[in-house]
């Protein structure tokens, strides 16, 4: 049997004990439709899909509840608390979204600034730790400081989501080497979250490796979503059997690939 | 009638933000209800407090000056 046979020669995908058949996660939000939302999700194979919490609209007649397109048999909903500018409002959130009955896992956003939506990093460390003590399982959503993502471990959080770039930016993987670091510092997962704009920054992203990458405007925000969810699960899948194979050593200069021995006299 | 009996026969709640009168002695169940709204969908907090048992929607009465949310899960990232 040649690895060729093996999808990815890869180990389980877990994190707080928990196993994940897909290392690519996906958001729901910004889709022209739900529909397409729900093609999406099945071409990007993720099974981990987050949602927000909201208020529900009472004037409305519609309903843009997610529980009545997403099967929750199928996928494991992760709620978020983005928008939440505070400990305390990310706390409430959080409480509010285990309520829903689905389980105790809570992606955690605190953000500090409207413009870059980075994390305040201050809130969320105090919101990981109220939420660890009443049992959540937290993934936090933090920047590529390697300080904050240990303090974030050390606090408790089952898993640590540094972004590529700014949420919703495309820019793709800023700083590889940071995100380096804090995968080989770390010992609880590290899923990379956020500003991830096409096939090559997934790929480039899990080529550091990386547990895992959540995305979600990368997807929704392209011409054709479901085409490019399944170029997402691809390259997810490339990337992480690049960064198992080993890449080779990088030479300022060429060596040929074929014989220098036989060449015609 | 006087102010009194429509206050005894209505309370006004702060429901998502904005004030709506129900019938007095009304639940949260029947505050779902009145909104057509499949308890198993949504989530309420009730007075900052998240109602974590849907079976108990039924048995806690509102009262004037209630603040409730009601909240769903929507798309997002």
């Amino acid at each position: 049997m040649t690895t060729a046979t093996l999808p990815v020669n890869d180990v389980p995908f877990e994190i707080a004990g928990r196993e994940f058949r897909s290392r690519l996660m996906v958001g729901t939000g910004k889709y022209r439709s739900n529909e397409e939302m729900s093609a999406a999700i099945e071409a990007s194979g993720a099974e981990v899909v987050t949602v927000a919490v909201r208020r529900v609209d009472l004037n409305r007649a519609n309903d843009e509840g997610m529980l009545r397109h997403l099967n929750p048999d199928q996928h494991f909903l992760l709620a978020n608390t983005a928008g939440c500018y505070s400990a305390e409002e990310a706390v409430r959130y959080a409480r509010l979204a285990r309520a829903a009955g689905f389980n105790e896992w809570i992606k955690l956003e605190v953000l500090g600034d409207e413009e870059t939506l980075l994390p305040d990093v201050a809130g969320l460390l105090e919101a990981t730790k109220v939420l660890v003590d009443e049992g959540f399982k937290v993934m936090a959503y933090t920047n590529e400081d390697l300080i904050v993502a240990l303090r974030l471990e050390d606090a408790g959080a089952v898993a640590v989501m540094p972004l590529a770039s700014p949420i919703g930016s495309g820019l793709g993987l800023l700083n590889p080497q940071a995100i380096r670091t804090i995968k080989r510092r770390l010992s609880v997962p590290v899923i990379v979250d956020a500003g991830v704009g096409c096939a090559t920054d997934a790929c480039a992203a899990m080529e550091q490796g990386v547990d895992g990458i959540l995305m979600n405007t990368g997807i929704a925000a392209a011409t054709d979503p479901v085409r490019m969810a399944h170029a997402m699960k691809l390259a997810v899948e490339a990337g992480r059997a690049s960064f198992l194979a080993g890449r080779m050593p990088k030479r300022e200069t060429a060596m040929p690939s074929s014989p220098l021995d036989g060449m015609l006299g | 009638m006087s102010q009194q009996s429509i206050a005894d026969e209505t309370v006004t709640l702060t429901v998502n933000g904005e004030d709506r009168d129900f019938p007095a002695g009304s639940s949260v169940a029947d505050l779902l209800e009145s909104h057509k709204l499949d308890p198993r969908l949504v989530v309420v907090e009730h007075n900052r407090s998240v109602l974590r048992d849907r079976d108990a929607y039924a048995t806690i009465a509102l009262a004037t000056g209630d603040v409730v949310e009601i909240v769903h899960f929507v798309g997002g990232g």
